[in-house]
Parts: structure tokens; C-alpha cells; sequence
């Protein structure tokens, strides 16, 4: 795997110079929320296998709640984002807690009921503006130095967030705790009678996904200045795991782009198909699912390592 | 008129009539998911799409065929059962041997893609279905007054659900059924073809829930996401009741359709959100559900 430092470095390069190329920032930024946000739910899926159809809560909820909290009361976003996180792992630790109690398929659709829950929570409570959703947030000033309302600023801030979230997930996995996580996901009988207690390691790995996402919803709300229904709602649950699934569940990368393919599709694409944009993202989804279930990084990893095996004796 | 707790008994009961109807259709769906999951191991996700589909084919039968209300609650569900025969034999087979998240995975892009194009071709403000003539009005019964489609409502899928009940439990298709789910390679050996019960399965199930759709598009709004919504009341729902049993998935179905129209008097803003929340707490209390078995 030599190929992956270059790789990590070319990418970081491009990322810091993308102000520089004349790329729309506030479009990367979207980018690179919906890839932090797909990275925290790969955790989930990806290395722990519970598949998660409401992540779309804790995204939602997050950004309404540092929303609120600059736009009604005036926080900074520094610390509105914190207090949006904290509230991400709140809820992360109720939902985390109930939905662990079944596996599977009914881990999912228990996941998806919760979520439609705190949906029509946003939607009627009194703080969240109902169908208008929050508007005009002011980014504000980060912890009094960083002025965020100049584009470039907040793009070298999410970028930064951004990098540290994708090392902190690449730390967790390889951790001890995410070696007993993939050891959960590929046999849990075997995990439970090494006596390790299961419940425990996939309640924190929910609870640090859903934190992780809450962090990408907040940073969200901030770059747009407005939080809708749309970032709570199923479809944005179902975006997130068609970003992971197509990039590559599992993988570090995949999901960062399969991200990067679906938010630019949804940009794009809906000007030259219109509303034709969900049903094709539904043939994506089935594509995946019948044609290349690793994603596309997951098997360009394949077909590289298995001509990395047919060369070798070759070589040798 | 007398009164309960200051809400007027005529408002109750026009409530329960309106729980129970909801109530009805989440029992045909949730019975559809149950027999699906109980022989092939798909939980599907396209139920709503179907549920959807079932009432555009019965909306679009009368206006381009004048197909009437009582052929299309025939036909619109033999027509979309025939679909998800399609849908089983050409896509959801390739699955059977891998992990169950991946049947998810697919009908939710099957409903995507359902909904995506309804949505496109025929709008999102949705039309409604003529309730048919014979079915018109309603009873005065003297403390309430009674609109007969929605008894035909309650009454029709009450009398499908127990059919189904009994044929699943009480016949020879059933037994066949019944064994496919405990050991189906075990049935093959014995001579039963097991992957056309599993097609027949599958049609019947969507079919199920395109009759509902029928049942429902004199009643709500016919549009392309009347399914998406509703999918997500029933797999709580089934949670609840827990997949195993199907008489579960009947008495939770319309236990809750009365508990949500309940809610509406008591607390209206509570009614979207009671079912999740009676969810939440059968999980603490019994995460097999009620009627489940771990």
C-alpha cells in the first residue's frame, strides 16, 4: 500500500488550493460536510455493522440546534457548535441505547422510526421555525479571532475539522476498541464468548458516530446560514448510506467519495434531469447493491491487490 | 349529547372509526411485511412504494380504462402482484444467500426509483379516487354517524387479514409455507419448489399492499409519496408486534390505528409521534416485541 501516502497528500494539496483554483468554496464546503458526515456513519456501518436508516437525526438535530443558538440567543459559533455536537451525542446515546437492543434489520428500522420521530419533533416544536426551517444565520466569529463570513476563512475551518475528524476515525478503527468493533461485526457470538460485553463497544461506536455526524449537520448549518426539514428528513438518512455504500463501506476513502460523487450529482445533475434526480438515485442504490457491493473503492482495492498477485510471480 | 372528559362522545368515536381505518391499513401492510420476512428473509422496504402503486393503478384504471372501483380491487392487485413477481425472480434472488441488509438495501432503491418517477410523471399534488356510489354517504346510527366506506374499509381488510391468517395457519398452502420458513432446503429436498413459493410469497405480500392502496385512495389524497411515510409507521409497528406472528401483526396494526386516532383527541399534537414513542418503550420493556419470539 505505498500508493496510499501519495495518494493522502495529493488530496490534501488539491484541498488547500482549491480557493486558489477558482472552485466555488461554499460548494466544497457542502462537500466536505456530507464526507465527514459519511465518514462518521461508515464507522457505524462500515466497521461495525449496524446499518443505520435515521442518521439523518442526528445530522438534523445538531444543525438546528447551533442554529437556534446563534441565530435566537446569540453564541458564537464556536461554542453553538460544541453545544450542537453535545446535543448529537445526546440523542446518539438515547436512540444508540434502544435500537441496540435488536440486530440486523430491525436495528434499521427501528434506527428509521426514532429518526422520523425527532423529525416531526423539528417540525413542531417551537424553536426549529416549522416548515420554514431557521434562516439567516450569521456565521459569526470563531472564538473571537477567526472572522467566519469570509468564505475562505470558513472553508480552511471546515477543511481543518474535516481532517481532523478523518484521522480521529482512522484512530478509533485501528484502536484497540475498533479491533473488538470489527471483531463484533464479523462474529458476534465468538466476540460475546471471549467475554467481551458487545452491547457496550456498539453503544459507543453509535454514540461517536452520531457525535461525529451532529458536527458535520452544525458546520453545515453555519456555511449554508439556514437549516431545513430536508436536513432531518429519511431522504438525508438514505443519502448518507448511499454515499458510503457507493464509495465503499468499510474503507477510509470510499466514503469521502461517494460523497463527493452524490452531492455533485445532486448538484448537477438536477439541472439537466430535473426531478428524475430520486429515481436515479435509486438506481444507484440497486446498482450497488447487485453489481459492486464493495463500492468503488473497495473493489479497485480488490483488483489491485489481485494484480499485485498475479505480478509478483512474474516477477520473481 | 353526552361527554367524556369534556370531549363530546360523537367526536371519540368518529376518532376510533378514523384510528381504526389507518388501523386496517397497517395491519394489511404490516401482515404483507410479516409473511415476506418470515419466508424470505427481506425485510421490503418498497411496501410503501407498492401500497402506492396499488392505488395510481386503481386511479389510473378509471380514468384511461374506466375501470370500476370493485374490478380494480382485483385487478390493481393482481397487477402489481404480477410486478413484484418480476421484481422477486429478477432481482431480490440474487440475494438470498448474502447478509439481510442488502434485501433492504435494494427495495429501498426499488421505492426510490417507484416514487422518484411517480412524482415526476404525474406531480406531487396527488388527486383523489371518487368513493364509489354504492358506498356513498353514510348511517346516521343516533350517537354517531356512520360513513360507510370507512366501515367497508374496516370491514374488508379485517376479512383479508383473517383469510390470510387462515390460510397461512390453517391450510395446506400454509403447512407448505409455514415449513419453507423453518427449513427451506430441507422442503426442496422433499420435492416442493421452494423458489416458486418464494415468487408466489412475494407477489402476495405486495399485493396485500397494493389492495390497501386501493382501499385507501377514496379516502387520502392519491399521490407519489402516500406510501413513503406510511412504510415507516408500519416497520415501527412491526417492531412492536414483532415479525414472527401473524396474528401479531393484525391486532398491533389496528391496536395502534385506535391508540394514534385516541391521540388525536386527547393530545392532537402527539398523534404523528405515539407509535414511535409506544416503540421506544415495548423496546425497553420487551425488545422481542409483543407478540415476537427471540
Amino acid at each position: 500500500m505505498r500508493a496510499q501516502p501519495v495518494l493522502y497528500s495529493l488530496a490534501v494539496l488539491f484541498a488547500l488550493a482549491v480557493p486558489l483554483l477558482g472552485i466555488y468554496p461554499v460548494f466544497m464546503m457542502q462537500l466536505l460536510c456530507f464526507a465527514m458526515f459519511a465518514c462518521a456513519y461508515n464507522l457505524l456501518l462500515g466497521f461495525g455493522r449496524m446499518l443505520s436508516f435515521g442518521h439523518a437525526a442526528f445530522f438534523g438535530f445538531a444543525a438546528y440546534a447551533t442554529g437556534w443558538l446563534v441565530s435566537a440567543h446569540g453564541w458564537g459559533p464556536g461554542f453553538a457548535i460544541l453545544a450542537g455536537v453535545a446535543a448529537a451525542a445526546l440523542l446518539g446515546l438515547v436512540i444508540g441505547a434502544l435500537a441496540i437492543r435488536r440486530q440486523g434489520i430491525y436495528f434499521a428500522m427501528i434506527t428509521l422510526a426514532l429518526a422520523q420521530l425527532v423529525y416531526f419533533v423539528c417540525l413542531e416544536a417551537p424553536f426549529t421555525g416549522g416548515e420554514n426551517g431557521l434562516q439567516g444565520i450569521p456565521r459569526g466569529t470563531l472564538f473571537w479571532l477567526l472572522p467566519l463570513h469570509s468564505d475562505v476563512v470558513m472553508y480552511y475551518v471546515v477543511l481543518a475539522t474535516f481532517v481532523a475528524v478523518f484521522a480521529l476515525i482512522r484512530r478509533v478503527v485501528h484502536s484497540p476498541f475498533g479491533q473488538v468493533l470489527k471483531a463484533i461485526r464479523d462474529n458476534e457470538p465468538r466476540a460475546i464468548s471471549l467475554g467481551y460485553e458487545i452491547n457496550r463497544y456498539k453503544l459507543l461506536a453509535f454514540v461517536l458516530s452520531a457525535t461525529l455526524a451532529g458536527l458535520a449537520g452544525s458546520l453545515k448549518a453555519l456555511v449554508f446560514g439556514f437549516v431545513t426539514l430536508a436536513d432531518v428528513q429519511q431522504s438525508t438518512s438514505g443519502d448518507v448510506v448511499l454515499m458510503t455504500l457507493l464509495g465503499g463501506t468499510g474503507t477510509f476513502f470510499g466514503p469521502v467519495l461517494g460523497a463527493g460523487i452524490v452531492v455533485t450529482l445532486q448538484q448537477y445533475l438536477s439541472d439537466v434531469v430535473g426531478g428524475w434526480v430520486t429515481a436515479i438515485i435509486g438506481a444507484t442504490f440497486v446498482a450497488c447493491v447487485l453489481a459492486f457491493r464493495r463500492g468503488i473503492v473497495g473493489e479497485l482495492t480488490l483488483l489491485a491487490s489481485r494484480a499485485r498477485r498475479t505480478l509478483r510471480p512474474a516477477r520473481g | 349529547m353526552s361527554d367524556v372528559f369534556g370531549i363530546p362522545v360523537a367526536v371519540i368515536l368518529g376518532q376510533l372509526m378514523l384510528g381504526l381505518v389507518n388501523g386496517s391499513f397497517y395491519a394489511l401492510l404490516s401482515l404483507g411485511l410479516a409473511v415476506i420476512f418470515g419466508l424470505m428473509g427481506v425485510v421490503n422496504f418498497a411496501h410503501g412504494a407498492f401500497y402506492t402503486l396499488g392505488a395510481f393503478a386503481a386511479l389510473l384504471g378509471l380514468q384511461l380504462l374506466g375501470i370500476n372501483y370493485w374490478v380494480a380491487l382485483v385487478a390493481a392487485p393482481l397487477a402489481v402482484g404480477l410486478v413484484g413477481i418480476v421484481v422477486e425472480r429478477l432481482l431480490l434472488r440474487r440475494l438470498y444467500r448474502l447478509d439481510p441488509l442488502y434485501g433492504l438495501l435494494l427495495t429501498f432503491g426499488l421505492a426510490l426509483i417507484a416514487e422518484g418517477s411517480l412524482h415526476q410523471v404525474f406531480g406531487a399534488t396527488g388527486e383523489s379516487y371518487p368513493v364509489p356510489a354504492a358506498l356513498a354517504g353514510g348511517v346516521n346510527l343516533g350517537f354517531m354517524f356512520l360513513p360507510l366506506y370507512r366501515a367497508w374499509v374496516i370491514a374488508a381488510s379485517v376479512v383479508v387479514c383473517f383469510s390470510t391468517w387462515f390460510v397461512i395457519e390453517r391450510t395446506r398452502l400454509g403447512a407448505t409455507l409455514r415449513a419453507a420458513t423453518e427449513n427451506a432446503s430441507l422442503l426442496q429436498a422433499f420435492g416442493v419448489n421452494v423458489p416458486l413459493l418464494m415468487s408466489v410469497t412475494y407477489g402476495g405480500g405486495v399485493a396485500l399492499a397494493a389492495l390497501a392502496g386501493v382501499l385507501a385512495a377514496p379516502v387520502v389524497l392519491v399521490n407519489s409519496h402516500m406510501g413513503s411515510s406510511l412504510v415507516i409507521v408500519v416497520f415501527a409497528v412491526v417492531v412492536i408486534g414483532g415479525m414472527g406472528s401473524i396474528l401479531g401483526a393484525i391486532v398491533s396494526g389496528l391496536a395502534l390505528g385506535i391508540i394514534e386516532g385516541f391521540t388525536k383527541v386527547i393530545y392532537p399534537e402527539a398523534s404523528n409521534i405515539v407509535v414511535f414513542v409506544i416503540m421506544a418503550l415495548v423496546l425497553i420493556l420487551r425488545p422481542a416485541g409483543l407478540f415476537g419470539r427471540e
